[in-house]
């Protein structure tokens, strides 16, 4: 038992943590430091840089322009990005469809598509959800029919995040009803720019309009943007979910905002004395740093046993269950942190360069909207229930 | 024992039902929500000749000679349409305060107006500093040229852009937190001197910051005994907590509607994800927190009336820390069993979510009043 990293990865932690010091631009760690709104420019800025160091697809063989790091490498680098407040990169090409591309697409494909998810040049989003296929995701309807080489797509897609932002859209499409639901599905890279592919904004109850529904009317994709084999796309499906429910524990992201908790609790006063002072309101704060603690060591020991090649399998579900309620009961607090001073909804406060005096406390503005926002967390990336049937199937053979 | 409506009672709640279904379809609160007023002058027209912003007042004002059932009554409506008109800020707080305290000019001269829909009050009672505690008042005044000089800064009023006059507690004697020394008084919204920030609040409603620099107030500004406002604070905030309740569990029974239907028509995995066990079982736990929430509601708007301050206080605490607490369980999971659908603008729910969790950080917060109510015990 040793809970100390080794001197090779304190070594390269600092090397980490001198580089970002040093190449972070101010304002964008002074954007997400306050929870403002990031654009895609502020994104784009930060990988790049990234990019440019070599550092960009930590988790991506070296073959394919990764680093192939070791397990807790990936781990101190992701704890240190969002130590320092860098802006989250998007996950679509660098966790999701770029590992399925190395692993199960052709190499023409490989050298199209992988060197602009490294470099930034071609941002992506996610066709999975459909109106009537959300926790039944193999029940989706939106189809491709081969036409000489050509897949004509049509259907509609929802709660793509992004797709304002986005140049591709990776797509699970219906190419036979035959059989088994699962044996139908294929995956299936898509131009957004495409004559047919429509995106409308979806209005969230916190104000944001991230998500889209996107809709597709006779699009012809080349039939060469098929990845792996027609009517396997079910297998990639789940390989690329297995990859972001690991990813959205969120440890190093829940961490720094536990410590603008603490903050926004000494700097308001109740009953006379700084809330922090109020033993009950700590004690909420002590069981929320137990339990993000809890979940941390989890996921290190998921990591280990990934070392050595004892890669977890269904269990990872339980970092996406747990990390989901941190973060939700971390915006929660610090909403209640604010007292009533989570009333007041002023989004203009939320941009960059607003230069008015705050509301209230300084960072109060965007607590109450990302206590609503969050609730979509714990139904995102397969819901917390459809994470505990997983669980109870594959784990407890239930 | 006797939880049932009277026969008036049960009119009103009709009156109030379709004043809510004829006003309140949910695309037309939200384009009068998007307003810069964020309510309707006609709604508050209908208010006072339905005779509601009377309420709870004799009918030498104009009023009905209701009391708190009524206000229960119609608050439980409103919730259920998430009404936007400023009646907490103007008739349970307002009218409440100057019926509690005022002098009989006052009350001739501002009672009837305010029935008749001429007038609406906000009360600035709030400081930054105090958290949810009415004691702790900063906002000073000094006596002045036969009047009151009143400086300082109060948040989150609400109703403050629309109402004519703003009842503001400051203080007169003793240290800020004192409970004696607090004195309420009466200021035209366009006094000299008072300066104010509008905006909007994250469940649509109005609200201000407000500063007073050198606001003069003569002596007939002066609501109740000098340095005495603190019991008059404390027995309208039991008032409005209780309305709250009621509002609340109006909201409740929206969102246990809405889930329960949702989940019997949503389709996955071939079936209504209505059928699946553990979505049974949060289900009837809404239900039995709306319930837990209605009985406490009932109790707070009971002990209203009694006299016995201690366990009236004691009813309050309880049962704002119990609509805290079913609040969050309701709210919370009827988002969640509706999926990405809840998420969105689109749907009531986030709508009704977001009031909810609002009305928790209202008059003192779950915890807030778990603590209270600890301390009487």
């Amino acid at each position: 038992m040793d809970l100390q990293f080794s001197t090779e990865h304190t070594v390269f932690q600092d090397e980490v943590r001198t580089f970002i010091k040093d190449n972070l631009p101010r304002d964008l760690q002074d954007k997400r430091q306050r929870g403002l709104r990031l654009e895609k420019e502020d994104v784009f800025r930060w990988h790049v840089i990234l990019h440019e160091k070599g550092w960009i697809a930590p988790h991506w063989p070296v073959e394919h322009g990764g680093c192939a790091w070791d397990p807790v490498r990936r781990y101190i680098f992701g704890e240190e990005l969002a130590r320092a407040h860098c802006p989250p990169l998007s996950p679509f090409g660098l966790t999701m469809v770029g590992p399925v591309i190395y692993s199960f697409g052709n190499q023409e494909q490989k050298s199209r598509f992988l060197p602009k998810i490294l470099s930034g040049e071609e941002f992506w989003c996610q066709g999975y959800s459909e109106p009537s296929a959300g926790s039944d995701l193999a029940s989706l309807q939106t189809r491709a029919v081969r036409d000489g080489d050509h897949f004509i797509v049509n259907g509609q897609k929802t709660w793509t995040s992004y797709a304002q932002w986005a140049d591709w859209i990776f797509c699970l499409v219906r190419t036979s009803s035959e059989g088994k639901q699962q044996e139908g599905i294929s995956f299936l890279l898509i131009d957004m720019n495409s004559p047919g592919v429509e995106f409308r904004p979806i209005v969230t109850m916190d104000g944001d309009a991230e998500i889209n529904d996107t809709f597709f009317d006779n699009v012809r994709v080349p039939a060469e943007n098929l990845v792996g084999a027609e009517n396997k796309g079910w297998t990639y499906a789940k390989f690329l979910l297995g990859n972001e429910r690991s990813s959205i524990a969120e440890v190093g992201h829940s961490k720094a905002r536990l410590r603008r908790l603490k903050d926004i609790a000494q700097e308001e006063k109740g009953g006379g004395q700084p809330v922090y002072a109020d033993p009950d309101f700590r004690k909420s704060i002590a069981e929320l740093e137990i339990k993000l603690k809890a979940l941390e060591y989890t996921e290190l020991r998921f990591l280990m046993a990934d070392t050595r090649g004892e890669g977890p399998g269904a269990e990872v579900s339980m970092l996406k269950i747990r990390g989901t309620e941190i973060q939700q009961e971390l915006t929660e607090l610090s909403m209640k942190a604010v007292g009533m001073y989570a009333h007041p909804y002023i989004p203009e406060s939320m941009e960059y360069g607003w230069n008015e005096n705050h509301v209230g406390p300084n960072l109060a503005a965007g607590l109450s909207p990302a206590y609503f926002n969050v609730r979509k967390t714990s139904i995102y990336g397969g819901s917390n229930e459809i994470q505990k049937n997983i669980m109870a199937k594959m784990v407890l053979g239930l | 024992m006797d939880f049932s409506l009277t026969e008036e009672q049960q009119l009103l709640k009709d009156s109030v039902d379709r004043f809510v279904r004829e006003n309140y379809e949910f695309e037309t609160r939200r384009k009068t929500a998007a307003t810069s007023e964020g309510f309707t002058d006609e709604n508050w027209k209908q208010m006072a000749e339905l005779g509601w912003l009377a309420v709870a007042l004799p009918e030498e004002f104009g009023g009905i000679g209701g009391g708190a059932t009524e206000t229960m009554v119609i608050m439980e409506g409103f919730g259920r349409g998430l009404v936007l008109e400023p009646f907490f800020a103007t008739v349970v707080l307002g009218a409440n305060l100057i019926q509690q305290a005022g002098n009989d000019a006052q009350k001739e001269d501002l009672l009837p107006k305010l029935a008749e829909g001429n007038l609406k009050l906000c009360f600035a009672y709030a400081e930054r500093q105090a958290r949810f505690d009415l004691n702790d008042v900063e906002t000073k005044a000094e006596k002045s040229g036969g009047g009151y000089m009143i400086n300082g800064a109060k948040g989150v009023v609400f109703g403050a852009a629309a109402a004519d006059k703003i009842i503001v507690a400051a203080r007169t004697s003793g240290a800020t937190r004192d409970t004696k020394g607090i004195t309420l008084f009466i200021v035209d919204s366009d006094a000299a001197g008072v300066s104010r920030r509008d905006y909007v609040t994250n469940d649509a409603l109005r609200a201000s910051e407000i500063a007073f620099e050198n606001v003069f107030v003569d002596a007939s500004g002066v609501l109740g005994g000098a340095d005495n406002g603190y019991s008059v604070i404390e027995r309208v905030a039991e008032f409005a907590v209780a309305a709250l309740c009621a509002e609340a569990v109006g909201c409740m029974d929206v969102l246990k509607e809405e889930t329960n239907e949702y989940i019997k028509t949503r389709e996955q995995f071939g079936q209504p994800i209505g059928k699946f066990q553990v979505l049974q079982h949060r289900m009837v736990d809404i239900l039995i927190n709306c319930e837990e929430a209605r009985s406490m509601a009932y109790v707070a708007t009971a002990m209203m009336d009694s006299d016995d301050a201690e366990e009236r206080a004691r009813s309050v605490a309880a049962a704002k820390a119990q609509i805290g607490k079913s609040a969050r369980f309701v709210g919370q999971n009827s988002i969640q069993m509706h999926g990405g659908m809840g998420m969105t603008d689109e749907m009531k729910v986030g709508h009704y979510f977001k009031r909810l969790t609002m009305i928790d950080l209202t008059f003192g917060d779950q915890d807030y009043h778990t603590k209270r109510f600890a301390a009487m015990t």
